[in-house]
């Protein structure tokens, strides 16, 4: 695992910005679609808030926030919703990812469009999230395992 | 007279953009660079955006700009700081000029720690 050494300063920093990185990340989501930015990228700003949180305080400490099966969850969850929508408009009648055909309570097509966009960069934003930080830890964590075994 | 302060503002951010860059290929290791850099980019930073806001007027863009500031503000000297000490941890050695007497029990009583 990391190795921590105390540092007040750091976490000190770390605890107030990660709030604001996460918002920030949730915006750069729901903006996806007439904006720069989109699932991938505001998931990757979200996965690093958390990468952030572990390299501050550690992995143990941290371990009750987010942990290894959560993540699983998370990440299997975001290729859910992602392809959950898409087969939804498939069995709707229309080809895989046709937004228009999602059944939604919405008056236009353009409207109805625009929230299965939204879905699909939720899902991706979850995802990707879990993958980063799945990655991260896997990294970080591979020394001190190797010598366990 | 708004641009004015904000073209002087941005100038201000270019000096130090450019001292700081200038420190860095010039000092000789790693905390020397460090230190120029560090402080140098914050500063500089902040005066050029700030610059900017002040001549896009009152507006939502200018306060985007405003909390870029803030993040930087916050965000440069905690990383410098935290490269700066992961590298005391992890025994780089400081520059000295000409063989160094101190400099040969540095990494090694931590070695032995």
């Amino acid at each position: 695992m990391i190795v921590q050494y105390e540092n007040i300063i750091i976490k000190t920093i770390s605890r107030i910005l990660i709030p604001f990185i996460q918002i920030y990340a949730l915006y750069v989501i729901m903006h996806g679609h007439y904006s720069p930015g989109g699932g991938f990228q505001g998931g990757v700003i979200l996965g690093a808030s958390f990468i952030l949180l572990v390299l501050a305080f550690g992995a143990e400490a941290s371990q009750k926030r987010i942990s290894l099966k959560k993540l699983t969850v998370l990440a299997s969850l975001g290729l859910l919703i992602f392809s959950g929508i898409g087969l939804v408009a498939l069995l709707m009648g229309g080809n895989y990812l046709d937004y228009g055909k999602l059944p939604l309570p919405l008056e236009s097509i353009p409207k109805i469009r625009a929230m299965g966009i939204l879905g699909i960069e939720i899902g991706v934003g979850i995802g990707v999230m879990a993958i980063m930080i799945t990655i991260f830890l896997a990294i970080a964590s591979y020394e001190t395992e190797g010598k366990n075994d | 007279m708004l641009e004015v302060l904000s073209g002087l503002l941005i100038a201000c951010g270019i000096f130090l953009f450019a001292s700081g860059t200038l420190g860095l290929l010039r000092l000789p290791d790693f905390y020397c660079r460090m230190h120029a850099t560090g402080k140098c980019d914050t500063l500089g930073a902040s005066l050029a955006l700030i610059g900017c806001a002040l001549y896009n007027g009152f507006s939502l863009v200018s306060l985007k700009i405003l909390f870029i500031v803030l993040f930087i503000f916050l965000a440069n000297p905690t990383a410098t700081h935290a490269i700066g000490r992961a590298a005391l941890v992890n025994q780089v050695f400081p520059w000295t000029r000409g063989p160094s007497p101190a400099g040969s029990n540095f990494g090694k009583e931590r070695e032995e720690e």
